[in-house]
């Protein structure tokens, strides 16, 4: 009676227990509601086991009746857990039975709620564990019955190492659960219940690991964890609201199926970039120049020389970028060679020169980067041998809907299969190879032509543009000092359209044709790029040597304004000019920026004008005029137009190799392209949304992505060498910019080593930079990429060769299937033929002949066996194409082994 | 962040979040565009869960799928009765595994479902005839549309049993340039 006491007193104060929890862990939701009852009902059923024990009849079968009640309630009661229960509950009395266990009980209560606390919670929830367990994992059940017999005979206070392992495992295998929950291919109800199960069960199990001090620490991790995936989660949702136009692009999406799309989401992949550069030029340069530099006016590089003043706010003359736009952070000449300025001590030089370099390393990084992630996306989907079944199952593109794009998309898809039939039943014509050769090479050669054409007229143009410069702009008309800018953008406009009809004669897959076109604009782009970049070194060296003469002048000035004022006043040294007029060098540095920013700014707007016109225009005459005209305007000639991905793509791809040429002499021109992305993310949203149709030939923008950055990853190249050869080769103007009476740019780095670092470092890096260094580390990283080169290389062989394999397995499989299955046929017939044979032999034989017909009758059977087990189950069962040779006939021996045992 | 939605509790979008790959915006998005399908079936509060199903007529006629020659057979792939009544745990199913961060994977057993006409986890050549003729509005020939069937599973079939199971159809899927834009 005493010990029944006890008991009930354990009982109560596990059940405040469960209510201090319960009210502790709020968030546990409806479970909250299901756990005290199946607390309580345990406690009863203890002590149900109990009443059993002691011979307490009326009591029990109250306790019964409860207990069935409860178990009414319970929401996943099948048999296997009933039937668990029961053995839980024998489990329970088992345990206490045990005289041991009463007695560190007893201990406990003396010891400390606490602890007693601690080991009923970690009692019950090996044994929750357990049931939940089993409710889920049916299969695995039995095996859980048996473990928990074992854990049942254990002591249940202390868990033991290994448990503590399993049950570590089984937490974390329920949180890879829950984490990989959303990648099944289960139907949602099953996930979302496997989900409440998982995280009902690691809520209950992470708290009972660990043990002693390690307990608390564990449990502090666990809920910082928990905190960190609720951050996590917070995060990422900030993230996806925070990425722009996700539904204007969706909505484009929509209408003009991915490749139209890609486009936009390459312009706003194209924006996050320039924000990023941007933040650097304009948080590291131009802000703390502005803010801390010397004012606008205390120097002649900061200021309007007195000749230009009068129309130094005129606004041609700040549309082209001069006057006090010339004057301003906005370009490399107003920055001031001062070491450090402002209260900071900012290193303005030093920051100049590593945003320069910074720039373009975050450019490469994130392009490299991209490339790469682009590239293990692509999966390796080089061989040819599923056209019919890729063309068959990937050929609809998911995310059209409207029906105009879907009209096209089937009726390309229906071209794309006749041509593939084509292709298939005669594999082309001889006749017809060398007209199309012929027309190819012909369109190569006309391509060229352009090519050199456009070149030569953009020569032509730059030198031009010179002479007039050399004879002051002032009298030249407006066409003549924008002849330059004009004739780019003309030929990039009109070019392409060349091209494209050209292309026509080529007559090659589309894909294939819209490579040829990118590769072939892009080499225009690029000509002429590089043309202009020919031409603006020629006036570099000009401008140098303007300088050369301007700084012996400028000596003779210094000279003169000397003598004139120590003539007049010979005893007031400080010689007070206005800065205005202090004579001053050209600055080349300035010109370049002003040549790009003007370029970008001419390009901007054809590409805006273009659009409005081309587009726009287009649009509302052929919709207006349609009502009064003689044909379908719309359907007929000039119809609407269509959006040029490509060339768009390589519009922006152009554009921003302009911006990482320029952006080291004008600071300004990462805002100005986020402004002008900006600006042709609506406005090219809305065009295309307004006046264009979906493209006659829909085809996807698979792939063409990485084509894209590759192309990205060559301008970026190719637009740095110029800059970085003139920061290296070509020394800075005298009187202008950071960097101003240096000998090279570069040198600011060797400044702040020497005066900013303590001396040691300066030592350290002098030897690092010892050829005797540098040499060797540039011969192991070269050889590093040799190594790395050549073991992809094999790895790709090794890769190629498996592949090969594979098929060569397959096929053979194939083969012998086949074979299999023709000669169990046959063997079937034989058979068939000797089972009628045999009887009539057996009739026509004696006894003494016996041996011979269990013989024949061997053979029938082996082939009988033979054609049953071939048919049916090896095609199926070949699930992997694993280079496991043979594995489908497996069933072989036993095929033998049977006639054998037929035998006897 | 918006609090003040009471379709869901903070526990069923965090399940949504766990079971899904979409967001809590995205999925309180979907339940307005579930709503929107039947107003008068789906109710605005969805705390106690309630079964509600909406027809396949109803989901196909949705603007992301109206223009699907597949569509048919996607509703019906997603939904638990087979019948093409989705329950919305369907309805956001359906746009998980369709959306551009599922797994190469998991849309390739899906897909692999949809393009199954007949349930019979076998893709035979009718199946592929009906995938064929819908994809092109059925503009081929019977002759062409026999030839391009037996193609396919030719060049796909690794088992040599004439119809393409599912490893064979993963096989020849993941390889795709095209599959997963």
């Amino acid at each position: 009676a005493k010990e029944k006491e006890r008991k009930k007193e354990r009982d109560r104060k596990r059940r405040r227990n469960v209510a201090r929890r319960a009210s502790s862990a709020r968030k546990q939701g409806n479970e909250l509601e299901d756990r005290p009852g199946r607390e309580e009902r345990r406690g009863r059923k203890k002590r149900d086991k109990e009443g059993k024990g002691k011979g307490g009849e009326d009591e029990r079968q109250e306790e019964v009746k409860n207990d069935t009640v409860a178990k009414t309630q319970k929401n996943f009661s099948n048999e296997n857990t009933r039937k668990l229960e029961q053995k839980e509950v024998e489990v329970v009395g088992e345990e206490d039975g045990d005289t041991e266990e009463k007695r560190k009980n007893g201990r406990s209560e003396k010891g400390g709620k606490k602890e007693d606390n601690g080991r009923g919670e970690t009692v019950e929830k090996k044994q929750k564990k357990k049931r939940v367990e089993t409710s889920e994992e049916h299969e695995s059940s039995e095996e859980e019955e048996d473990e928990e017999e074992k854990v049942g005979e254990e002591k249940p206070e202390v868990l033991s190492p290994e448990e503590l392992e399993k049950l570590k495992e089984e937490v974390d295998e329920r949180k890879k659960l829950i984490s990989t929950l959303r990648g099944k291919p289960w139907p949602m109800r099953k996930k979302l219940l496997t989900l409440r199960e998982s995280h009902e069960f690691v809520e209950k199990y992470e708290g009972a690991l660990g043990k002693g001090k390690s307990r608390k620490l564990y449990a502090y991790k666990v809920m910082m964890l928990k905190k960190w995936m609720k951050f996590q989660r917070d995060f990422e949702n900030f993230k996806t609201a925070c990425v722009p136009w996700e539904m204007k692009i969706k909505e484009i999406e929509s209408h003009f199926g991915s490749s139209v799309a890609s486009y936009f989401i390459f312009l706003r992949w194209m924006y996050g970039i320039n924000m990023i550069l941007f933040g650097l030029t304009f948080g590291l340069v131009m802000v703390p120049e502005a803010l801390m530099g010397r004012p606008y006016g205390s120097m002649p590089r900061k200021t309007v020389p007195r000749a230009d003043e009068a129309n130094a706010m005129d606004f041609a003359v700040l549309w082209d970028f001069g006057g006090y736009a010339q004057y301003s952070v906005l370009f490399y000449g107003y920055y001031n060679s001062q070491r450090a300025i402002g209260w900071l001590k900012f290193r303005m030089p030093l920051s100049y020169f590593l945003v320069g370099v910074g720039t373009v390393a975050y450019s490469y990084m994130v392009v490299i980067r991209t490339m790469a992630r682009n590239a293990n996306e692509d999966g390796g989907g080089d061989n040819n041998s599923f056209n019919f079944s890729w063309k068959m199952f990937t050929s609809w593109d998911y995310l059209i809907g409207n029906p105009e794009t879907a009209d096209n998309k089937f009726a390309s898809i229906t071209t794309s299969f006749k041509e593939a039939i084509l292709e298939e039943q005669e594999s082309r014509k001889d006749d017809n190879i060398h007209l199309t050769r012929f027309l190819r090479v012909l369109a190569n050669f006309l391509v060229l032509c352009c090519l050199a054409g456009s070149g030569y007229l953009i020569y032509f143009v730059v030198r031009r543009s010179q002479k007039f410069a050399l004879e002051g702009l002032e009298s030249h008309s407006w066409w003549e000092r924008n002849e330059v800018n004009m004739v780019m953008s003309l030929l990039g406009m009109f070019c392409p359209m060349l091209f494209d009809v050209i292309s026509a004669l080529e007559n090659y897959h589309p894909r294939i044709a819209l490579q040829w076109q990118l590769g072939r604009i892009f080499a225009l782009f690029l000509g002429n790029l590089y043309t202009f970049i020919i031409a603006l070194m020629d006036e570099i060296n000009l401008k140098r040597e303007e300088e050369e003469v301007l700084k012996l002048n400028m000596t003779i000035w210094e000279a003169s304004l000397y003598n004139g004022t120590l003539g007049a006043n010979s005893t007031a040294p400080p010689i007070t000019v206005h800065p205005a007029d202090i004579p001053r060098g050209p600055c080349w540095e300035t010109m370049v920026g002003q040549e790009f920013v003007r370029l970008i700014v001419s390009d901007t707007m054809t590409t805006y004008i273009t659009l409005l016109i081309g587009d726009f225009l287009r649009a509302v005459l052929v919709r207006f005029l349609n009502y009064c005209w003689c044909w379908d305007l719309e359907a007929g000639f000039p119809s609407y137009s269509e959006f040029d991905v490509s060339g768009n793509v390589l519009g922006l791809i152009f554009n921003q190799g302009m911006i990482w040429m320029g952006a080291f002499y004008a600071p300004c021109l990462p805002a100005l392209n986020v402004l002008r992305l900006h600006v042709s993310m609506y406005l090219q949203c809305w065009a295309v949304m307004c006046c264009n149709v979906p493209q006659e030939r829909v085809f996807k923008a698979s792939g063409s992505n990485n084509f894209y950055m590759a192309m990205l990853l060559v301008i970026l190249f190719l637009s740095t060498l110029p800059a970085i050869y003139t920061i290296v080769t070509i020394p800075p103007s005298f009187d202008c910019g950071p960097f101003s009476g240096k000998s090279r740019m570069f040198d600011v780095i060797q400044e702040t080593l020497e005066s900013d670092f303590p001396a040691w470092f300066g030592k350290v890096f002098s030897y690092a930079s010892n050829p005797g260094l540098v040499l060797p580390f540039l011969l192991l990283m070269v050889l590093a990429i040799y190594y790395l080169q050549s073991t992809s290389k094999s790895y790709k062989q090794a890769n190629l060769e498996l592949k090969k394999k594979l098929q060569t397995q397959n096929e053979e499989n194939k083969k012998k299937t086949k074979m299999a299955a023709l000669k169990a046929a046959m063997d079937l017939e034989e058979a068939q033929k000797a089972r009628s044979e045999a009887p009539r032999q057996q009739r026509k034989n004696n006894a003494s002949q016996q041996s011979y017909t269990g013989e024949k009758n061997t053979v029938t059977g082996h082939l009988v066996s033979s054609f049953v087990f071939v048919y049916p189950p090896a095609p199926r069962g070949h699930r992997i194409p694993g280079p496991l040779p043979g594995n489908q006939w497996q069933p072989a021996p036993s095929v033998q082994r049977v006639p054998n045992s037929q035998r006897h | 962040m918006g609090n003040k939605q009471t379709i869901f509790t903070d526990e069923q979008l965090d399940a949504y979040q766990d079971c899904t790959f979409f967001t809590r915006k995205e999925i309180l998005r979907l339940h307005g565009r579930y709503h929107e399908l039947a107003p008068h079936l789906v109710p605005m509060d969805y705390t106690n869960e309630p079964d509600v199903t909406i027809p396949l007529a109803l989901i196909v006629s949705m603007p992301e799928l109206n223009e699907n020659p597949f569509r048919n057979r996607i509703v019906e792939s997603f939904s638990e009765d087979g019948a093409g009544n989705l329950s919305f745990n369907d309805f956001v199913d359906m746009f998980s595994v369709l959306s551009e961060t599922a797994p190469r994977e998991l849309k390739a057993i899906y897909a692999f479902k949809i393009y199954d006409f007949n349930v019979d986890n076998f893709l035979c050549k009718e199946d592929l005839e009906k995938t064929l003729n819908k994809l092109t509005r059925e503009e081929l020939s019977p002759e062409e549309v026999t030839l391009v069937c037996e193609k396919a599973i030719e060049e796909a079939d690794l088992d040599g049993d004439s119809k393409l199971s599912f490893a064979d159809f993963e096989n020849m899927i993941t390889r795709a340039p095209d599959f997963l834009r």
